[in-house]
This record gives structure tokens, C-alpha cells and sequence, in this order.
């Protein structure tokens, strides 16, 4: 094996005989980061570059995005990639909403961040007006690079959540803004 | 917002299931094939009507992804229109962009010198390449076989690499300009043009090789789905989706625009219009199109790369920053303030999927009074219900890959 | 070799004063039918020996809002005839406040979608139709976009301050 081989680190704690001694926030994060599932949400001329990250040259596989989940249900992460139009937002949610916490949303491309070159009267303004978004990668489209770079932002943001967040109370009204109600 | 649309539907099938009742007590259901399913590429919902496994009606949803193109081009000038047309048919927007500029200078009546219009027939060709290769792979995968998509989809980032180096970006690559091209193609970009000529024919009788006489694909794509060509041609198939139903139809013999009529090529047509013919007549354009990028790579004479037309395309920057002109000519331009002359002109290209038309009425102003697309796909798409009716849940999949149908291109 | 001159004699020897306005914009040969008699003459070109015109190639609507009111909307159909490689343009003027002319579906079926598109964005009915409603837009969409006095940015939206894009606060077009 070559040293050019980046291996992941385990979070600082105490080794002992047969032990580790850490906090379980950081081994689950670590855990969580390093196979986070996503469900391709592939609209437009964004899912075309998704297929070339997905693809030999820039393989987000090595991620350990290696299984694209089309079932929300076994999904973490939620990539929106393309123009969602008005007639598309509901759809978003209902899949949004089937996914189980945690779950993060990638936000691929200006269109979904924002609506992108289409300011329109069919095209929702970006996708934060229906789910909540972790990371936006913008570009029109974003190389796969950037859209690796993404999952990375994401990735360190996954290590170093709380392991209580998603049944904080701020968690639970940051949701109802946008009108999920968690039961 | 509004509701998700199923529920017309279900209330017109509900009809249709009370009244009829199978033998052996089983009933008809519904299945809805929603705007996000794996296997459609691109969002369009289809609500089916099965009996079982078997599908007896079905009626399709398109408009999940309405851009509202024609209302965008209303309020642009043209410069700004070509990245509209670049996130039509995505995954070959040169095309689609040299059949804007085809329009536009047939509107304003400016010629294109040979070797603009020789560099813009490459790129179309390696931009039709491009879409007929991730079809060919797609369908690959829809049937199971990941292989032939990965091994392929390198040689998309070959032409990547090869549209980087004539305008700057991979995917919508707004290329072109009034009278030619925004800047001749490098050296690097000919050598990177070389490699691939030499490489892909290799990639792609690999390709081929796994896929085609493929027993298990055979079985699956042979005498489904097809379409007989006077059906074809009442619903508007243009593209190898007619080709493949037996009739050569193509815009490039019909009405050759930008120097297609210097290049010798065929046209292939295959025999009933299934999936397994549309998968052939695709491999086959690939052949062509290479031997198109050969005669053209061989006769590419030398000459300027845009026409002399100061009104319309940019003057280079050293001059907007000497001359007086050319800083008028270039504000000019930025600011859409050129000649138009008042008209309507309607010009088609070949794209990948079948005739990409244009339609613009221009009444003078620096924005077109109408600008319609003709996009192949919206229209062959309804021929998807006849031609479904009667296969199976899983063979209605794989007539939707290999019809090619692309979600930009649908909506726009 | 079917010759322009050819098709405008045939026709105004069949259909008199149905079809007029005769021109030929860029070399395309286009003219204008009254609205009751639209789908006689595209059976025409169609059916006829001559003609043979075999292809619809597209069909869009218009809006003239500063036309007089019998001819604010028009419908503009290309067909193609691939036999001899000829290929022509039919407008068809309607009235601005009930537009209304006769479907193409019994012809071509390809029509059926581009007719719904066009009732989708400007509000012209096509009588006989199989199933006029909406398809691009959403179902619950009452007014017609690409009407000229429909704005194309959303009203609601709030992230972007019209003072930047050059456009004031009502929405209005730059040109």
C-alpha cells in the first residue's frame, strides 16, 4: 500500500488494552460521514455531471457513496440536482419527508439553490423554500470536482454534529418554518 | 402549491376497473411510474393502468420541469438566448446552440466562412456522439449491464475536454457566435481531437461487443416497443426513433445546413422501429459520425473563423481598447442595440434526438417577438402510451431509455 | 419538382378566398387560411396527389396584442412534405377575445400535444379535441403565460431586488 493512501483518522480519545475510550457523537459522526447514502434527485443538465461523478473518472464512490438509494426510506442524503419547477416543489417535500433522520439535503447547481438563469413563474427560487438545505454547490453546472467538495463540506459537517440535534427543540422549530412537522 | 396529479387519473381508471373483471377473480390496478423513479430519465409521470404485470393504459404527466424557454426568449436578446438552448437537449448542447446561431444568421443574413462552418459540423459531431453514447450506455444499465456504461462514459469526458478547449465549459457549452465560432480551435484542442479519433472506435466496438449480440439483452430489447412508420410519422418521430421504424428521414440529407453537403455519409435505418432497432440505428450513427469528424478533421481549411461582420460579432479586446469603432461596435453589442431586420425565419438542425426546429419572428426590436422550439422530443413523447400498451411493467422501462427522452428537451 | 407557384394556384383554385396573403418570408412559402376552413385545406395538402405535404412539423400560437381584436392570436402550423422536400407555412388569425379553431388531431396525432401546449399558454381552444387541458404549466394555473401582458418573473418571489436587474418594482418588459 502506498503512503499516498489517505486512511481516515479515528477522533482523538484514550487507546487502552482491548479498548478506546471517546465520545460516541465523534464514532458515530465518523461512521455516518464515511457511508453517507444519497438518493440522486436527478432533474435536470445537473444529473447529467452527477453521472460523471458517479462515473470511472471522478467516482464518488470512494466516498462511500457507493450505494445510490432511490428509496428515501435508505437514504441519508438527499442530492437535489436540477431546476425545480412550482409543479415539482410538492413532490420534493413528500420525498423529503419519507426520508428518516438524519438526512441531509445537498443543494447541486444554481438552479437549486436558487433558481438559477430561469426567473420565472413556474420555477421555484431555490429548493430552501420547500426543505431546509445543509450545503449549496453552486456553478451552472458545477464540475464534478465541486460537486465532490460539496460532499466533502457535507462530510465534515456530519462529523461534527451534536449527537442530540435532530430531537433539539431549535431543530424541531427550524423545521415547522417550513412547515414539517416531526412526530 | 398544488396537488400531486394522480388523482384525476384514478378517478378515470376507477371506471374502467369496476367494469371490468377478469376470470380468475383478479382485477385491474394502478400503478403510478411517478416523476421520480430510477429508471425514467428525467421527471415525467406515468400513471399505468395494469392488469397484473401487463399494462393496458396509461397517461402520462409532463411540466415537472417547465422552464418557460419561449417566455425567457421573449425578453432576451440574442446572445443572451443561447444558454436557453444549451439546457434543451443537455446532453448535446452544441447542437443545439449551432442551430440557434443557424437561425439568427439566416434572420440577419450573414454568411459563414468554410472554416467556421467545418469546426462547428466537429463539434455538432462530437456532441452527437455524446448523446447517443449515454442513450446506448443507459439502456445498458436499464437492462442490468453497469459494465458498458462505466467503460464508456470516459471517453464523454474525452469530449469534455475537447469542448473546454473551444469555449470553456463541459456540459452547456453556449459555443458559437453571429458568423462563426468565439475563437479557433487550439492546438491542444487538435491534439486532444486526434487522440480521441484514434482511441474511441476501439471503446466502442468493445461496447458492442459486451452489449449487442448480447443474449440477455437481445431477449430483452428484440420485438418490443416497436412502432410501424406510417404511426411514426403521424406523431411526429423525427431522429432515430424514425430511422429505426425503417424511414431516412434526416435533416442533414434533407436540408443540409453549415457544409454537410461536402461530407459523404449514410444514413442507417433499421426494420420494425423496436427498442433493439433504435439501439443499432444509434451505434450505428456513432460510425457515421466518426466518419463525418474524419473528412472533416482531413478538409478543415484554413481561413478566419468568423465572418466580417462588426454589427453582430464581438471586435477582440485589444481593439475595444485602442480603436474607436470597435469600443462602439462592442458596446453596441453588449447592450443588444444591433440591426434586426424585421421577419420570420424557421430553420432545423439535426439534433440527437430528431429535427430541432426554430421558429422566430423578429419585428425588429433587439429581443424576438416569438421564439418557438420545435423540440423532438415533446412530440414523439406521446406516441409513448401506443406504444407501451400490451408489454410489460419492466419492457415499458427499457422503451423509454431506448427512446431517448430527455426532460429538458420535454418541458423547455 | 413541386414549384411555390404550383401550390398557390392549386390551392386558390379549391379554396378561393379561404386562402390569402400569399408570401414568401426567406424564401418559405407562407400564407393565411380563414379559421372554418383550416382543416379542409391541411386534408388537402395532405391527401392530395400533388401535394403530398405528409408531416406536421410544428404548430405554435402568437399573440398580437396590437392587432385589431379579429386577429389578436394566430396560430401558425409548418408542414413538410418529405417526397419532394418542400416545405411551407399556414397562419391562421383568431379573435382575441374567444379564440377558438377547429383541432388538427384528426389529421396528425402529433398535433394533439402541440395543440394542449398552445391552449396551455395563450388560452386558444382547438374544438374536437380529444383532451384539452393544461401540460406544462400546473393544473391550477387560471391565466395564460405567454400572453404579452403576463409578467415572466414570479410576483411573489423575494430574494432578488428588481433594482439590480434593471427592471422597477412592477415587473414590466425592458423593451
Amino acid at each position: 500500500m502506498s503512503d499516498k493512501v489517505k486512511m481516515v483518522q479515528p477522533p482523538p480519545g484514550v487507546a487502552g488494552e482491548g479498548f478506546y475510550l471517546t465520545n460516541v457523537d465523534k464514532v458515530v459522526g465518523l461512521a455516518r460521514a464515511n457511508s453517507l447514502w444519497p438518493l440522486p434527485f436527478a432533474t435536470s443538465c445537473c444529473g447529467i455531471e452527477y453521472m460523471a461523478t458517479m462515473a470511472s473518472t471522478y467516482d464518488f464512490a470512494r466516498f462511500g457513496t457507493e450505494r445510490l438509494s432511490f428509496s428515501p426510506r435508505q437514504a441519508d442524503m438527499l442530492l437535489v440536482m436540477g431546476t425545480i419547477a412550482k409543479k415539482m416543489g410538492p413532490i420534493l417535500r413528500n420525498v423529503y419527508e419519507q426520508m428518516s433522520e438524519p438526512r441531509w439535503v445537498i443543494a447541486v447547481g444554481a438552479c437549486a439553490s436558487s433558481g438559477g438563469v430561469f426567473d420565472t413563474y413556474s420555477v421555484l427560487q431555490g429548493i430552501d423554500k420547500v426543505i431546509p438545505v445543509d450545503v449549496y454547490v453552486p456553478g451552472c453546472p458545477p464540475r464534478p470536482e465541486q460537486i465532490l467538495d460539496g460532499i466533502m463540506k457535507l462530510q465534515e459537517m456530519v462529523k461534527t454534529e451534536p449527537f442530540g440535534r435532530r430531537n433539539s427543540p431549535e431543530y424541531k422549530a427550524m423545521l415547522a418554518t417550513y412547515g414539517i412537522t416531526v412526530n | 402549491m398544488g396537488e400531486i396529479v394522480v388523482k384525476s387519473i384514478e378517478e378515470k381508471y376507477a371506471e374502467l376497473i369496476r367494469q371490468r373483471e377478469n376470470e380468475d377473480g383478479s382485477e385491474l390496478s394502478i400503478l403510478n411510474l411517478g416523476p421520480t423513479h430510477p429508471a425514467t430519465h428525467g421527471i415525467f409521470q406515468n400513471v399505468l393502468l395494469m392488469d397484473g404485470e401487463k399494462i393496458v393504459d396509461a397517461e402520462q404527466t409532463v411540466g415537472y420541469i417547465h422552464r418557460a424557454f419561449e417566455k425567457i426568449a421573449e425578453n432576451r436578446p440574442f446572445y443572451q438566448i443561447t444558454p436557453l438552448t444549451d439546457r434543451m437537449n443537455y446532453c448535446s448542447s452544441p447542437i443545439n446552440n449551432m442551430g440557434w446561431w443557424l437561425t439568427v444568421e439566416k434572420l440577419l443574413g450573414v454568411e459563414v466562412p468554410k472554416r467556421a462552418q467545418y469546426l462547428r459540423v466537429i463539434m455538432m459531431e462530437l456532441a452527437r456522439i455524446a448523446d447517443h453514447l449515454i442513450c446506448n450506455s443507459i439502456l445498458a444499465v436499464d437492462s442490468g449491464a453497469f459494465t458498458g456504461f462505466l467503460y464508456i462514459f470516459q471517453y464523454r469526458e474525452k469530449i469534455y475536454e475537447i469542448f473546454e478547449e473551444m469555449c470553456g465549459a463541459r456540459l452547456t457549452t453556449n459555443m458559437g457566435r453571429i458568423g462563426g465560432m468565439e475563437r479557433d480551435l487550439s492546438d491542444t484542442g487538435f491534439r486532444k481531437l486526434h487522440a480521441f479519433m484514434k482511441d474511441y472506435p476501439a471503446a466502442l466496438k468493445e461496447f458492442e461487443a459486451l452489449v449487442s449480440r448480447n443474449r440477455i439483452f437481445m431477449d430483452r430489447c428484440v420485438n418490443v416497443g416497436g412502432i410501424p412508420a406510417d404511426r411514426a410519422i403521424t406523431y411526429g418521430f423525427t431522429g432515430p426513433n424514425l430511422r429505426a421504424a425503417g424511414v431516412d428521414y434526416d435533416v442533414r440529407k434533407a436540408a443540409p445546413y453549415s457544409s454537410y453537403e461536402d461530407f459523404e455519409f449514410d444514413v442507417p435505418v433499421g426494420k420494425t422501429g423496436d427498442t433493439y432497432d433504435r439501439f443499432c440505428v444509434r451505434n450505428a450513427e456513432m460510425w457515421q459520425s466518426l466518419r463525418i469528424l474524419e473528412q472533416a478533421i482531413a478538409k478543415l481549411p484554413e481561413g478566419p473563423y468568423h465572418a466580417d461582420v462588426p454589427d453582430y460579432y464581438l471586435p477582440p479586446k485589444e481593439e475595444v481598447y485602442t480603436s474607436m469603432e470597435a469600443l462602439i461596435y462592442h458596446f453596441k453589442i453588449v447592450m443588444g442595440e444591433v440591426p434586426v431586420p424585421k421577419g420570420e425565419v424557421y430553420q432545423a438542425v439535426e439534433g440527437g434526438n430528431g429535427e430541432l426546429g426554430f421558429y422566430l419572428i423578429s419585428d425588429g426590436s433587439r429581443v424576438p417577438y416569438r421564439l418557438h422550439f420545435r423540440r423532438p422530443c415533446f412530440i414523439y413523447y406521446q406516441a409513448y402510451t401506443e406504444m407501451i400498451k400490451g408489454t410489460y411493467l419492466s419492457d415499458a422501462i427499457l422503451i423509454m431509455s431506448s427512446m431517448n427522452v430527455i426532460a429538458g428537451e420535454l418541458d423547455a | 419538382m413541386l414549384e411555390y407557384s404550383t401550390i398557390q394556384e392549386q390551392l386558390s383554385a379549391k379554396f378561393a378566398e379561404a386562402v390569402k396573403d400569399f408570401t414568401e418570408p426567406y424564401g418559405f412559402l407562407t400564407f393565411e387560411v380563414d379559421r372554418n376552413k383550416l382543416v379542409d385545406v391541411m386534408q388537402y395538402l395532405r391527401d392530395n396527389e400533388t401535394m403530398r405535404f405528409n408531416f406536421l412539423t410544428t404548430l405554435c400560437g402568437v399573440h398580437y396584442p396590437d392587432n385589431e381584436v379579429e386577429r389578436q392570436f394566430a396560430v401558425v402550423y409548418h408542414m413538410h412534405n418529405w417526397i419532394d422536400n418542400v416545405r411551407i407555412r399556414i397562419k391562421v388569425f383568431l379573435n382575441g377575445q374567444n379564440p377558438e379553431v377547429e383541432t388538427a388531431t384528426s389529421l396528425f396525432e402529433s398535433a394533439n400535444w402541440q395543440e394542449r401546449e398552445t391552449y396551455d399558454f395563450y388560452g386558444i381552444i382547438f374544438t374536437g379535441h380529444p383532451d384539452l387541458k393544461r401540460i406544462l404549466n400546473m393544473d391550477e394555473m387560471v391565466s395564460f403565460p405567454m400572453r404579452k401582458e403576463f409578467p415572466l418573473e414570479d410576483a411573489d418571489r423575494t430574494d432578488k431586488d428588481d433594482r439590480y436587474f434593471g427592471r422597477i418594482p412592477q415587473n414590466t418588459n425592458m423593451n
